[in-house]
């Protein structure tokens, strides 16, 4: 009962001087952030807060604590969403400390009750740390999944050739998804033959060229059959100094060679007419 | 257990896999296929597995088997109409099915084996 009534005077001290220590609070922020949010749009933000933090200190509203953390969780997704740095985000909180030392430090008798206030704002600093951690790493698993969809499309080249432009590093994610795509492809489209750009594929090793027979392997069970193109000169050195074996394997240097080794194939024939 | 039904149509045999197959019955369409290859003279063998699902280690053997004793009678087997996800998983099992041709659909197995003639 002695420290509820001890915080229940600092929160009267606290609520009369709401303007002040608001101000001084939303000045503290504003400067942490450096102009990414408009003072205007971090005072509100702090009011509601600030109002949510006296309602808690005073004990008289037990919901209030909970009402705290969820505005925080909040305020802090919408921060790590915005990509405000970890420390931006949560300087936010702790430089209530500043702002409400600043009213009591020269009330020696209020020293015990600022303390007990200084470990609720820590938790809460440390509330709002572990949100927006879980936020980020929420951003980072959405972002793979779009990287993953964007980065394999089919493209219908002709009638009977399909291509696939690979980008980035092929994992074995990666060729698990083209697989299925190029073969539900094939089997829609009724091609018979594929070209596997490899243009955008920064490098090819053994693991690599392992993941491209593979799905080359599987085009055939369809019977289709795979042209490898793409082939950068780089790529053609390390291919040959690891001793991997592209078999029987047709490669080609660009695509437009891989368009005209297949329309050959097919025995079509494109030129001047 | 159920028999795989050959069909021969003029000089190529059809086969089309509409049951989920067993061990015992891919080894007694092994048997049957080698009787009427021997007895028809057919130069052609196209087994359909749109139909076939599910597929282990062994039953992707003997279809590479069935292969093999087809080409002793100076037959080419195509094999037509295989699922994505069969495709995959013989991948995944390391099987590539040498010697067996393949084809989307059995329309495409036709003229591959009849370009070939």
């Amino acid at each position: 009962m002695d420290v509820d009534s001890r915080q229940g005077r600092m929160a009267a001290i606290m609520r009369d001087h709401q303007d002040k220590v608001v101000s001084r609070w939303s000045e503290l922020v504003v400067a942490g952030v450096r102009g990414r949010s408009s003072a205007v749009e971090v005072r509100r933000e702090l009011e509601d807060l600030y109002s949510l933090v006296t309602r808690a200190m005073s004990g008289a509203d037990p919901q209030a604590a909970g009402e705290l953390r969820a505005a925080l969780t909040e305020l802090s997704r919408s921060r790590a969403r915005n990509g405000f740095t970890p420390s931006e985000t949560v300087l936010g909180v702790f430089a209530l400390k500043d702002a409400v030392y600043e009213l009591v430090a020269d009330d020696a008798e209020l020293i015990p009750e600022f303390l007990a206030f200084a470990r609720m704002i820590d938790d809460l600093g440390l509330h709002t740390f572990e949100i927006y951690a879980a936020a980020r790493e929420r951003i980072i698993a959405d972002q793979a999944v779009a990287m993953l969809e964007l980065s394999t499309p089919v493209i219908r080249l002709w009638d009977g050739i399909i291509a696939v432009p690979l980008v980035g590093i092929l994992d074995s994610a990666r060729t698990q998804l083209v697989m299925e795509k190029l073969l539900d492809t094939l089997v829609a489209t009724g091609a018979d033959h594929a070209v596997l750009d490899i243009t955008g594929v920064p490098t090819v090793d053994t693991e690599v060229a392992q993941h491209l027979l593979k799905t080359v392997n599987a085009a055939r069970l369809l019977g289709a059959e795979c042209i490898v193109s793409g082939i950068r000169p780089q790529v053609a050195q390390t291919i040959v100094s690891l001793g991997i074996e592209f078999g029987d394997i047709a490669t080609k240097a660009t695509l437009a060679d891989a368009l005209a080794h297949a329309l050959s194939r097919t025995g079509q024939k494109v030129g001047p007419a | 257990m159920e028999r795989v039904p050959i069909l021969k149509i003029s000089s190529t045999l059809f086969v089309s896999i509409q049951i989920d197959l067993q061990d015992e019955s891919v080894m007694r369409l092994q048997e049957d296929l080698a009787d009427e290859l021997a007895a028809t003279g057919a130069r052609g063998v196209i087994i359909d597995i749109t139909a076939v699902e599910i597929v282990d280690s062994f039953i992707g053997r003997m279809l590479t088997m069935i292969g093999s004793i087809s080409r002793l009678f100076d037959a080419e087997t195509v094999l037509v109409g295989m699922r994505p996800a069969v495709a995959i998983t013989l991948t995944e099992l390391g099987l590539s099915l040498r010697g067996v041709r393949t084809a989307l659909n059995a329309e495409k197995g036709l003229e591959l084996l009849n370009g070939k003639s």
